[in-house]
């Protein structure tokens, strides 16, 4: 399992390196969720510039952690997402709810 | 008949999901895919094994089976489970329809398993278990081969 947190000014940064299938997304749920409690960002970032592979389950874990963002009143971004990942992301239209920025920050 | 067959057989366990996608991608393979076809096919099978699992089986123990073919320059993957069986085939494939939004489902896989496959077919009897019949065609190789005609036609004239 390869994620990697850095925290600055109240920002998370998630970065994974791993295909995120249901297998990898459980375990990275349960890492992001207990860092975004004893944390408490404004803005969560996940940085998906070495996810060579994301299914269905990456999306369910996205919309996840942007609502518990919302619910703390903070927010979620995406960043650096490769052409596979991006195909994934704009057809479940969660690009529609969750920005998806090409550069990190 | 077949140009090649395989057949893979494993217990409904989530670390299989990458074992099952990579292999059924190596066999693909053979059809000299394009790097984008080999993606489309590795999701698309990590989409129904991770169905398998989640739906077919509910997290109990049970057997997965693949079975790929190769005719031409086409792949057809058959995934099938002995679980629980889909109730209503027509509203499982829309798009956002889960039974299981509270374990962070989106909804999405037969969306996108149609959309990177060119043909997927739902064989399921409720209590009894599930098939999902997907077809891709490699593309490139079509392109080789005109390109070989080409330059036969080239050496002729
Ligand atoms: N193998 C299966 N056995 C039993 N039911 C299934 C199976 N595959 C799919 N289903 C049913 O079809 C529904 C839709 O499947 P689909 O893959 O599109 O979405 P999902 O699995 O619920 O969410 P996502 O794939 O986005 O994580 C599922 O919620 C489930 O009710
Ligand atoms: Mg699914």
């Amino acid at each position: 399992m390869n994620i990697n947190f850095i925290k600055q000014d109240k920002q998370l940064i998630v970065e994974i390196t791993e295909e995120i299938d249901h297998h990898v997304a459980e375990k990275i749920r349960r890492k992001v969720d207990d860092e975004i409690t004893r944390y408490m960002p404004r803005k969560t970032i996940f940085d998906f510039s070495r996810v060579t592979f994301m299914d269905s389950a990456g999306i369910g874990m996205l919309i996840g952690r942007y609502k518990m963002m919302r619910l703390i009143g903070g927010s979620l971004e995406i960043v650096n997402a490769g052409s596979t990942v991006s195909r994934i992301l704009e057809m479940s239209g969660i690009n529609k709810i969750i920005p998806i920025e090409k550069m990190a920050m | 008949m077949y140009d090649n067959e395989m057949k893979l057989e494993f217990l409904s366990k989530s670390s299989n999901e990458a074992f099952a996608r990579i292999t059924i991608a190596a066999f693909a393979s053979q059809l000299d895919p394009t790097i984008e076809e080999l993606a489309d096919i590795k999701t698309a099978v990590s989409e129904a094994v991770t169905n398998c699992i989640i739906h077919g089986y509910e997290d109990a123990e049970g057997i997965i089976k693949i079975k790929a073919r190769l005719i031409k320059n086409t792949i057809e993957i058959e995934i099938s489970d002995t679980g629980k069986g889909i109730e209503n085939v027509e509203l499982a494939r829309k798009p956002l329809y889960t039974t299981k939004a509270n374990l962070e489902r989106s909804g999405m896989g037969f969306t996108i398993m149609e959309s990177f496959m060119d043909d997927v077919e739902i064989d399921s009897v409720f209590g009894l278990g599930t098939k999902i019949i997907m077809k891709k065609k490699i593309k490139k190789h079509l392109v080789e081969l005109k390109e070989e005609e080409f330059a036969g036609l080239g050496g002729v004239g």
